[in-house]
């Protein structure tokens, strides 16, 4: 049994603990909320680079003037896993999610015979990776001396993937990110960037498929321009998701944490009161015996 | 009074403009040209330079862009563009940071293709500096 003063020291320590965990919890609510404005603020880009593509793609037609990084190398050998996390813990099972489905994927594609290279992006990808594929992991990302995920990030990523194809280093690049669903759900995703996945039929953009584009210069030299400004495009979608992705976890964990404590705190203070009680009963009790025995 | 039609600046990180314009001036890679309503569809890359915009009431305003490309329909022009700031928020800062990265792109092509794609960047980038830059 714990004395007393031990007692009043951990009820001292978890109410210390929880306020770290409920202002963490604040802080990331109020990140969440500026992370969601930037991923609504990109939508419009990504929306329209996705309209065009698939109008372009229609025009150009799957022919050989459809550039490499589209089509792929036309093999399947090597593959480039890009593994988006966060830099930081502390958010339930967020990072966790991510590497998981990365890992599952990685080994079904060792046991079919092919080489993986891994690309990780955010500390805490490497940190998970590391142990099982220290082997594969060509190059580690982080941001953590970045304030704010922009454009620019995901150029850097973007550019290593670019490099690395270029030098035929791998044949197929797929991304891996969580989606944002809402602030308690974020579910895992792979994303195939090359060769280009087939595009997503867009739909109801108020943009009849039939407009008969005049290009300038020619329909193949625009889509060589675009097809790897719509894998930064996707690359940076992939990393707004994810930062609000992890705020959302990050903000639901603690919010766990805090209730958590807030238990241990009620349960920690009725024993601290029990004891107490019983302490005071005993004295009482000497007290009254040493008076009867007078 | 001519008609007028939608037209939108994008970046990647925001929309920026989305208003009815009359005329919009876009650098586009083959040269300047001018979008009105019931434009033919087009579809052109653009090259660093000035995008300018007509408004309704006749105010024009002007734009830096640093590459993207234009989607132009009869009934709107939607500019999506790499980086876009006001003209009014540019300054030398952020062209000189620019060429930079341009002339280590240059530096840094591996083949010649990549080398050349690289030049020519770094080559509309500082037309665009005597530009806007008066000296």
């Amino acid at each position: 049994m714990p004395s007393l003063k031990d007692l009043k020291n951990r009820i001292a320590s978890v109410k210390a603990t929880q306020k770290i965990t409920k202002a963490m919890q604040m802080v990331a609510a109020a990140k969440l909320r500026r992370a969601q404005e930037a991923a609504e603020a990109a939508r419009p880009y990504s929306q329209r680079m996705a309209a065009v593509m698939s109008n372009i793609a229609q025009a150009v037609g799957g022919g050989d003037d459809a550039p490499r990084i589209m089509t792929g190398t036309g093999k399947d050998d090597v593959h480039l896993l890009v593994v988006a996390a966060a830099d930081r813990g502390l958010c339930g099972g967020f990072n966790g999610q991510i590497v998981r489905l990365a890992r599952e994927h990685a080994r079904r594609l060792r046991a079919e015979g092919k080489t993986v290279k891994i690309i990780t992006v955010g500390k805490k990808s490497y940190d998970l990776l590391r142990r099982d594929y220290s082997s594969a992991i060509v190059e580690r990302i982080d941001f953590r001396d970045v304030r704010k995920i922009g454009f620019a990030q995901a150029e850097q990523v973007a550019e290593k993937v670019f490099d690395m194809f270029e030098a035929g280093e791998f044949d197929v690049c797929t991304l891996f990110y969580s989606e944002f669903k809402s602030v308690i759900s974020q579910v895992p995703t792979a994303q195939q960037l090359i060769p280009a996945a087939p595009a997503e039929q867009v739909e109801g953009e108020g943009e009849g498929s039939a407009a008969v584009y005049d290009y300038e210069p020619d329909a193949s030299a625009i889509l060589a321009d675009l097809a790897p400004r719509s894998i930064k495009v996707q690359i940076f979608r992939a990393l707004l998701e994810n930062v609000a992705g992890e705020m959302g976890a990050k903000m639901s964990a603690m919010d766990n944490a805090t209730r958590n404590a807030g238990e241990m705190i009620d349960k920690l203070s009725m024993s601290y009161n029990r004891q107490r009680q019983a302490q005071i009963t005993k004295e009482l009790i000497e007290i009254i015996s040493g008076a009867e025995a007078l | 009074m001519a008609n007028s039609f939608k037209f939108e600046l994008v970046s990647p990180e925001e929309l920026l403009v989305s208003t009815e314009v009359t005329s919009v001036v876009v650098p586009g890679s083959e040269g300047d040209m001018t979008v009105m309503a019931d434009h033919a569809p087009t579809m052109t890359t653009i090259r660093p330079g000035i995008v300018s915009f007509t408004g309704d009431e006749g105010k024009e305003e002007r734009y830096v862009v640093f590459g993207g490309f234009a989607d132009i329909l009869p009934e709107g022009c939607t500019v999506l563009a790499e980086k876009a700031i006001h003209v009014d928020d540019m300054n030398s800062e952020i062209i000189k940071e620019q060429i930079a990265a341009a002339e280590k792109a240059v530096e840094d092509a591996k083949h010649d293709q990549q080398a050349q794609r690289a030049r020519e960047f770094l080559d509309q980038l500082t037309t665009l500096e005597g530009a806007i830059l008066p000296a």
